[in-house]
């Protein structure tokens, strides 16, 4: 029997049954993505609180989408409107919004740990959509399901990731998913944004430092995003980056056949990632969007449906 | 709390004997099977909806296409059940604008399955028509909500339910009375 999710705070924590039942319920919201109306009735009445501590443009957009197709309503809270600007605390913040009775609180931070924080303190559903480097879950479902879509299973593959580990939710996300489901994983980028540490993170984990090597025999690449603020002379030049680890299609050739390309977005063309590998047959970055919208469909339906939690008595509100 | 068998309603040979005239009536009605399409609601409709097309395939030598909708997300009582229940997806392979839709399912009771099985289907387009055909009509509606092609009517108490085996799921093949006896 599946254990029933309260909170979606990442993915080490997940059994791999869980992880398919997520993945199996995306599959009919996928299917709804080319319904000619797409709006449905499933969570009318219930608020899902978009809580973006951090900048976001992608995820948050996907998140409100996917409540609003699902008939819920949103509330927004940005970092530059927020009171956190103001010197309140998180937990001021989150206990605020908690007293407007949200159904569920999608939470982005820059401090790792930051919605089990919350999850601890309050009576909702928390879904992590990225804390500081730790993990960023629903990235790595929707990666899981793009991937498990193409080569019809997730079990056995070799997985590359290519550029700042170090600093990566999502690629932590994503070698704690795939691990569990046996995918061997190659970490290559400068030795800065590859330390030693990140072998330990799952079993299967080594780290590559020549790009041929870590592409040959691969069957997915995730190419992640450089932060263009990490590159400086003298640690390491934007041109070094280019000419030692970008994604090229001549490099694509030395790995299977077929193997797939992920990056996560924003991409930056003609830094990690070449044009033509970008918009080439093996780029999945189109569907990973798509697929993000099924995944945060599925994962609100469960987590913020179902029935109402009694609300305090009077007088007992925190 | 216990299940008891009262009474059975339907043998397989009777199941078998219904879904034909069943599927005779459907394309009298019709005038032809021209815009005709079946859609089966999850779970035992899409067997009965697959059989009534083989039927017709078998005496007009013509192909009406089959879907199959899943009501999870257009139920009316989430909100009270707990846990939500699993999703499936729907399989309907054609459009359904200015279809002429037969909605198929096993037992007709309060009427709000079949509600929602409206609500998915206008998501998908705009149907022509919208009927509907069921094995058995158990009667005790919430909804104003009657059924075009009916197998069989049964007078029942709330208490009682009617089971429709079939041999796709079920195994066994049978529709059977049962009560909740304290």
């Amino acid at each position: 029997m599946l254990q029933r999710l309260e909170h979606l705070l990442g993915i080490e924590d997940l059994t791999r049954e869980q992880i398919s039942f997520i993945l199996d319920q995306a599959k009919p919201f996928q299917e709804f993505q080319r319904h000619p109306l797409k709006k449905l009735a499933t969570l009318r009445g219930k608020t899902v609180a978009l809580a973006f501590f951090e900048n976001s443009t992608r995820t948050r957009i996907s998140f409100a989408t996917a409540a609003a197709r699902l008939g819920a309503d949103t509330m927004n809270l940005q970092a530059e409107a927020s009171s956190l600007k103001k010197g309140e605390s998180l937990l001021d913040t989150v206990r605020t919004l908690e007293a407007m009775r949200p159904d569920g609180i999608v939470i982005r931070h820059s401090s790792s740990g930051a919605p089990e924080f919350v999850a601890d303190r309050l009576g909702v559903p928390i879904v992590n959509a990225g804390d500081g480097t730790h993990e960023h879950p629903t990235q790595a479902l929707l990666d899981a399901l793009t991937i498990r879509d193409r080569k019809g299973h997730l079990e056995g593959s070799n997985l590359t990731i290519l550029g700042d580990v170090l600093h990566s939710r999502v690629a932590r996300s994503n070698i704690h998913l795939l691990s569990k489901f046996g995918v061997r994983t190659t970490l290559c980028g400068p030795a800065m944004w590859v330390p030693r540490e990140l072998e330990t993170l799952a079993p299967n984990v080594r780290r590559v430092t020549r790009i041929e090597e870590a592409l040959e025999g691969a069957d997915v690449i995730i190419a992640l995003r450089v932060q263009t603020e990490r590159l400086h002379e003298p640690a390491l030049a934007a041109e070094e980056y280019i000419l030692r680890y970008q994604l090229t299609p001549r490099r694509l050739q030395l790995a299977r056949p077929g193997a797939l390309v992920l990056h996560p977005g924003p991409m930056i063309r003609g830094l990690e990632i070449d044009d033509a590998v970008a918009d080439g047959p093996q780029s999945c970055v189109l569907e990973q969007v798509t697929n993000g919208l099924a995944i945060r469909m599925a994962l609100l339906y469960h987590l913020v449906g179902g029935a109402a939690v009694e609300p305090p008595p009077p007088g007992k509100t925190p | 709390m216990r299940v008891v068998e009262k009474r059975q309603l339907l043998s397989a040979e009777e199941i078998s004997r219904t879904l034909q005239r069943l599927a005779h009536e459907i394309v009298e009605k019709s005038g032809g099977t021209k815009d005709l399409a079946l859609v089966g609601v999850r779970r035992r409709g899409v067997p009965l909806s697959e059989r009534l097309a083989k039927t017709v395939k078998d005496f007009s030598g013509v192909d009406i296409p089959v879907g199959t909708i899943d009501i999870t997300l257009y139920r009316d009582d989430l909100s009270t059940v707990g846990p939500q229940p699993v999703v499936h997806s729907n399989e309907i392979n054609f459009s359904v604008d200015n279809r002429d839709l037969v909605i198929v399912d096993d037992v007709l009771y309060t009427g709000r399955t079949i509600r929602a099985a409206m609500n998915g289907l206008f998501d998908l387009g705009r149907p022509k028509r919208i009927r509907l055909c069921v094995l058995i009509d158990r009667g005790h509606r919430e909804l104003p909500i009657e059924a075009s092609f009916i197998g069989n009517s049964v007078q029942t108490s709330d208490t009682e339910i009617v089971e429709v085996h079939l041999k796709e799921i079920d195994g066994d093949e049978r529709v059977v009375l049962v009560d909740r006896v304290p």
